[in-house]
C-alpha cells in the first residue's frame, strides 16, 4: 500500500489519517513551512516543526497548532512521523512518514546549500521521495554565497557613494532575512517594508539573530538616508510605495529567475541577483540521489521535463499535480503577509 | 573580451539611458581601435558571418553539458535565447584567458576555413576558457543577431561624446556598406575619406505619428502628400554608378534592376529619398505584388512584367554633388520637381504629388480616402524644415488612416523569445465558418505586459494539445484584430493574408459566438483587397 497518496485536497497518509500541506480544509494538517501555498488557513489541527510555528501562527492567527523538534518521531495512527531540516526557510521541514517499514518523504520546498539562516538541509533515506522542481532545468545554477554577497554589497556601496538609495526586492519570509545577514552594515542602514519587518519581529522573538533594521514609515525622509538599503516585497516595489525613495533610487530583485536575462529585463530592474531558497538543478539531482529513493514524485515546477529526465536516469518518477507554486516569476503578489 | 564583457554588463544592468551612454563612451575612450571598430560594427548590425549551424552548436553544447539533447531543447524556449541557453548549461570553464574582442572575432573567422572536427575543437576550447558572460557574448558572435539593448542611436551618441564629433555627422559616417574588414577606426571615424564612400547613404529622416491636428498651424506652412506603402529607399547616383538603400540600411540595388536606367537621365551627384512601389497604369499595385520581389536577389523576367516598380520620389538630399539637406523642404522639393518634370514618363520615377488643402478638415477628408488610392494615409511636412537624421518630432508627421478591424477567436498560443520568453505572446486567430473555426492570422503585439501575464496564466490552464512549442487552447477569448490591408492568398487556409495584424483590444465582453465570420473577411477582401 502507498504510504502517501495524492488527493484533490493535498498529500494524504491513509495509515495516519493526516494531510501534508493540504490546500483545502482538513482535520489534521502536517505543515512543511510557513509560505502561504504550503501553509493555508482553515485546518482543524496543525502540526509543524517548533522553529516554523511562530511564523505560521503569526500568519494564520488563532489556530490549533502542535509542534515537534527536528528528528524526533511520533506515532500517528499507523504512521511514524518525523520532521527533518529542508534548508528552505527557518523551521522548514521534510516530513518523513514510515508505515510498515516503508519510508516516504515529502520535502515541501527545499534547498541543499546552507543559507546562514535556516537549519541546513539533511538528506533522509527513503523508498519514495516527493520533490519540488521549481528550478528543475539545467540552466539554473546558483551564484556561490561569497560572490553573491560581494555582488550585493558592491551594488549597495556604489549606490551609497552616488547618494542613491538601494531598493532590493525579496520574499518576506526567508529570502529577506537571509539577504540581511549577508549585508555589510558598515555601508549604511537597512530599512524594511512592513511585511518584512513583521516577519523579522517574529523571527527575532524566537531567538533568530538578525542585523538591526528599521521599518519604512509614512514619514520616511530619503534625504536623511542616502546610503540606505531598503528590502521590500516584490509587490511593494511594483506599487506607488517605491516612490518614497526618489526618482534616482536603484532597484534590484533577488530571485532564482534572475538567472534568465529575459526575465530580468522584463522586470526592468537595474540589477538581478541570482539567489533562491529552492534547489538549483544540481541541488535537486544531488538531493534525490542522496535519499536512495527508487520512486520519485515531482510536484510544482518543470514537472514534465524533470520527470522525464529522472526516468532516463533510472528512477521510477511520476508527475504529481498540486497547488504549490514555488517561486513565482512574474507575479508580484507575494504570499499573504 | 573582458573589457567588452564589462561594457555589456554595465549596459545590460541598467534601464537608464544616461548610464548606458556613459558606459559606452568610457569604452570608446579607452578600448583599442580594433575593438572599438568591432563594437561599432556589432551595435550597427554588422556581425561576422555565421559559420556554424545552430543545430550543431546545440548538439555540441548538450554533449559538453552532459545532458540529453531533448533537455537542451526544452530549456531553449524558457531561456529565450540560444547563446544564453548554451552559456547557462555549459560546465564552468577549466581554463582562463584574457584576449581582446578582436582576437575572438578573428578566431571565429579562422575557424570558418576549417573542417567540422577542427571547428568543434576550437569552439569547445573557447567555451572552456571564457567566463559565463564572455562565453555568452562569444556564442552570440557565433549565432548572430547581436541585439543587446543598445540601439545604433545610443551607440552613436556615446561615440559622439567620446570623440567630440557631431552626432549627426557620425551617424552619416557610420552609414553604408563598410565592415571592419574594409576599413579602420581611423579612416571610418577620425579621418573619413569622402571618395571612399561613394555608395554611402544619408541617414533617413523618420516621422512620428500625428497626435493633434492643431500642430499643423498655420496650414500654409505644411505640405501634404500620400503616405505610400512600399519600401522606403534612398537612390544614390554618383560617379556613374547607382545604389539603392533600404531604410534598414540594406543595399537592395540588384533587386530592382529597372531603376538602373535612371542614371542615364539624372545628373551625377543625385540622391533621392522615396518609396519603391509596385506600380502600373499610374497607380500603386497592392503591397503583396511588391512582396514577391523583396525576397529575391535577382529577378526573373516574368516578375519584372508582373510587378514592375517605380521610385516615388519624396525628397532630394543631394543635388549635383551638393548636400542640400539643410535647405528648407520647399526648396528641396522645387529642385526635385525640376529634375523630374522633363523626364519621359516611361521612366520608373514619379514625384510624390502634393495633396492640395486649405484647412485641417480638408486634410481629414483626404486621409479618409487613402485606402481607395492604395495609400496608408498622409505625410505632412513643414515647408521650412531641413532634412534631419533619424526620428525627430515636430517637422514631419505621418497621419495614417484608421486600421481595419475584425473580432477573432484565439485558438493557438506560442511563447515569445528574449524579453518575452516564458510568456505566451504569439497567437493564432480564427473566424467562424459555419461550425468550424478557420485560422486566418497570427498576431504578437498590442497587449500590455499585464495582459500578456494574464493570458499566459490562462493558456497554461486551458491547453488542449501541444504541438512542440505551440499550444492549442480552448476557443474562449475574443480579440479585436487591427490590420492595415487585406490580400487574397492561396497559401493560407482562409484565402486571405493581412498586413501588419496586431491585437487592438482584448474583448472580454464578447463571447466567441460574437466573433466575425469568414464571410465578413471575404467581404473586406472584396472591398479593400
Amino acid at each position: 500500500m502507498d504510504v502517501l497518496t495524492f488527493t484533490d485536497r493535498g498529500i494524504y497518509c491513509p495509515a495516519g489519517d493526516f494531510y501534508i500541506d493540504p490546500w483545502k480544509p482538513v482535520e489534521n494538517a502536517l505543515i512543511t513551512h510557513g509560505h502561504s501555498d504550503h501553509s493555508r488557513w482553515g485546518m482543524q489541527r496543525y502540526l509543524c516543526s517548533d522553529i516554523a510555528a511562530p511564523v505560521i501562527k503569526h500568519r494564520l492567527g488563532d489556530i490549533s497548532i502542535d509542534t515537534m523538534p527536528y528528528a524526533e518521531s511520533r506515532q500517528i495512527g499507523g504512521a511514524k512521523v518525523s520532521f527533518h531540516p529542508a534548508g528552505h526557510v527557518p523551521g522548514s521541514a521534510q516530513i518523513r512518514v514510515e508505515v510498515a517499514g516503508q519510508v516516504w518523504v515529502a520535502s515541501g520546498d527545499y534547498k541543499t546549500t546552507p543559507d546562514g539562516l535556516s537549519t541546513a538541509f539533511e538528506p533522509v533515506k527513503c523508498h519514495a521521495f516527493i520533490t519540488e522542481s521549481t528550478f528543475g532545468l539545467p540552466v539554473f545554477t546558483w551564484t556561490d554565497p561569497e560572490t553573491l554577497s560581494s555582488q550585493i554589497n558592491t551594488w549597495w556601496a556604489d549606490n551609497a557613494a552616488a547618494g542613491r538609495i538601494s531598493l532590493l526586492g525579496a520574499y518576506a519570509l526567508g529570502k529577506a532575512q537571509r539577504l540581511m545577514k549577508m549585508l555589510d552594515t558598515s555601508i549604511g542602514p537597512i530599512f524594511t517594508h512592513g511585511a518584512i519587518e513583521n516577519t523579522n519581529a517574529v523571527l527575532r522573538a524566537q531567538g533568530i539573530n538578525l542585523p538591526p533594521t528599521t521599518q519604512v514609515t509614512a514619514g520616511f525622509d530619503r534625504k536623511a538616508h542616502p546610503n540606505a538599503l531598503v528590502i521590500a516585497t516584490p509587490s511593494a516595489m511594483a506599487g506607488t510605495w517605491a516612490r518614497k525613495f526618489g526618482p534616482d533610487h536603484s532597484n534590484a530583485f533577488a530571485s532564482g529567475w534572475m538567472a534568465l536575462r529575459g526575465v530580468r529585463r522584463r522586470r526592468a530592474a537595474d540589477r538581478g541577483f541570482i539567489v533562491s531558497d529552492h534547489a538549483d538543478w544540481q541541488g535537486l539531482n544531488d538531493a534525490i540521489a542522496a535519499t536512495g529513493a527508487e520512486k520519485v514524485f515531482v510536484t510544482h515546477g518543470y514537472t514534465s521535463q524533470f520527470t522525464k529526465y529522472l526516468r532516463e536516469q533510472g528512477y521510477d518518477a511520476h508527475v504529481v499535480s498540486t497547488e504549490y507554486e514555488g517561486e513565482s516569476m512574474d507575479q508580484t503578489e507575494e504570499a499573504a503577509p | 573580451m573582458k573589457a567588452f564583457a564589462a561594457l555589456f554588463a554595465a549596459v545590460d544592468q541598467t534601464t537608464r539611458t544616461k548610464v548606458k551612454v556613459q558606459a559606452l563612451a568610457e569604452y570608446f575612450r579607452t578600448a583599442p581601435d580594433d575593438d572599438k571598430l568591432w563594437t561599432i560594427a556589432l551595435f550597427s548590425h554588422r556581425r561576422p558571418r555565421r559559420l556554424i549551424t545552430t543545430t550543431i552548436l546545440r548538439e555540441w553544447a548538450a554533449e559538453q553539458a552532459g545532458i540529453p539533447l531533448w533537455l537542451f531543447e526544452e530549456c531553449y524556449p524558457i531561456v529565450g535565447d540560444l547563446a544564453e541557453t548554451i552559456s547557462l548549461v555549459l560546465p564552468p570553464p577549466t581554463q582562463t584567458s584574457d584576449h581582446s574582442l578582436t582576437h575572438w572575432i578573428t578566431y571565429i573567422k579562422a575557424l570558418s576555413k576549417e573542417d567540422d572536427t577542427a571547428r568543434k575543437t576550437g569552439i569547445l576550447a573557447a567555451w572552456d576558457q571564457l567566463e559565463p558572460l564572455e562565453r555568452f557574448l562569444f556564442t552570440k558572435l557565433l549565432t548572430g543577431g547581436f541585439r543587446v539593448g543598445v540601439s545604433q542611436k545610443l551607440m552613436t551618441r556615446a561615440l559622439a561624446q567620446a570623440t567630440d564629433i557631431d552626432e549627426a555627422e557620425l551617424t552619416h559616417r557610420l552609414m553604408g556598406d563598410w565592415t571592419p574588414d574594409t576599413t579602420s577606426y581611423h579612416s571610418l571615424i577620425e579621418a573619413p575619406d569622402p571618395t571612399a564612400a561613394l555608395s554611402r547613404p544619408y541617414p533617413f529622416y523618420l516621422a512620428y505619428s500625428l497626435e493633434d491636428t492643431a500642430t499643423l498651424d498655420p496650414p500654409s506652412d505644411w505640405n501634404a502628400e500620400r503616405k505610400w506603402d512600399g519600401i522606403r529607399g534612398q537612390l544614390i547616383l554618383r560617379a556613374a554608378e547607382h545604389h539603392l538603400w533600404s531604410r534598414g540600411e540594406e543595399l537592395i540595388t540588384d533587386r530592382f534592376p529597372e531603376l538602373a536606367q535612371l542614371k542615364d537621365f539624372l545628373p551625377d551627384g543625385t540622391v533621392i529619398d522615396g518609396e519603391v512601389l509596385a506600380f502600373a497604369n499610374e497607380a500603386p499595385l497592392p503591397f503583396a505584388q511588391l512582396q514577391k520581389r523583396i525576397g529575391r536577389k535577382t529577378v526573373p523576367k516574368k516578375l519584372l512584367t508582373e510587378a514592375p516598380v517605380i521610385l516615388m520620389a519624396y525628397d532630394l538630399l543631394e543635388d549635383r554633388g551638393e548636400d542640400i539637406r539643410a535647405l528648407p523642404f520647399a526648396d528641396r522639393r522645387a529642385r526635385l520637381a525640376d529634375l523630374i518634370a522633363p523626364l519621359p514618363d516611361t521612366l520608373p520615377l514619379r514625384l510624390s504629388a502634393s495633396v492640395p488643402f486649405k484647412t485641417t478638415q480638408d486634410l481629414a477628408r483626404e486621409r479618409d480616402i487613402s485606402r481607395d488610392l492604395g495609400a496608408e494615409g498622409l505625410m505632412l511636412k513643414n515647408i521650412h524644415s531641413p532634412y534631419l537624421a533619424g526620428r525627430k518630432k515636430g517637422d514631419w508627421w505621418k497621419w495614417k488612416v484608421d486600421p481595419l478591424t475584425i473580432d477573432a477567436v484565439m485558438i493557438y498560443a506560442q511563447s515569445g523569445s528574449g524579453r518575452r520568453a516564458n510568456l505566451f505572446t504569439d497567437f493564432t486567430f480564427a473566424v467562424h465558418d459555419g461550425d468550424a473555426l478557420v485560422p486566418f492570422t497570427k498576431a504578437y503585439s498590442g497587449l500590455t505586459d499585464a495582459e500578456f501575464r494574464e493570458i499566459t496564466a490562462w493558456v497554461k490552464k486551458n491547453t488542449l494539445q501541444r504541438f512542440g512549442p505551440v499550444r492549442q487552447v480552448t476557443p474562449h477569448h475574443v480579440f479585436e484584430i487591427a490590420f492595415e490591408g487585406i490580400q487574397a492568398s492561396p497559401r493560407h487556409k482562409s484565402g486571405v493574408a493581412l498586413r501588419f495584424p496586431r491585437m487592438l483590444r482584448w474583448r472580454k465582453d464578447k463571447p466567441t459566438s460574437e466573433a466575425n465570420t469568414l464571410a465578413d473577411l471575404k467581404e473586406m477582401l472584396a472591398q479593400y483587397g
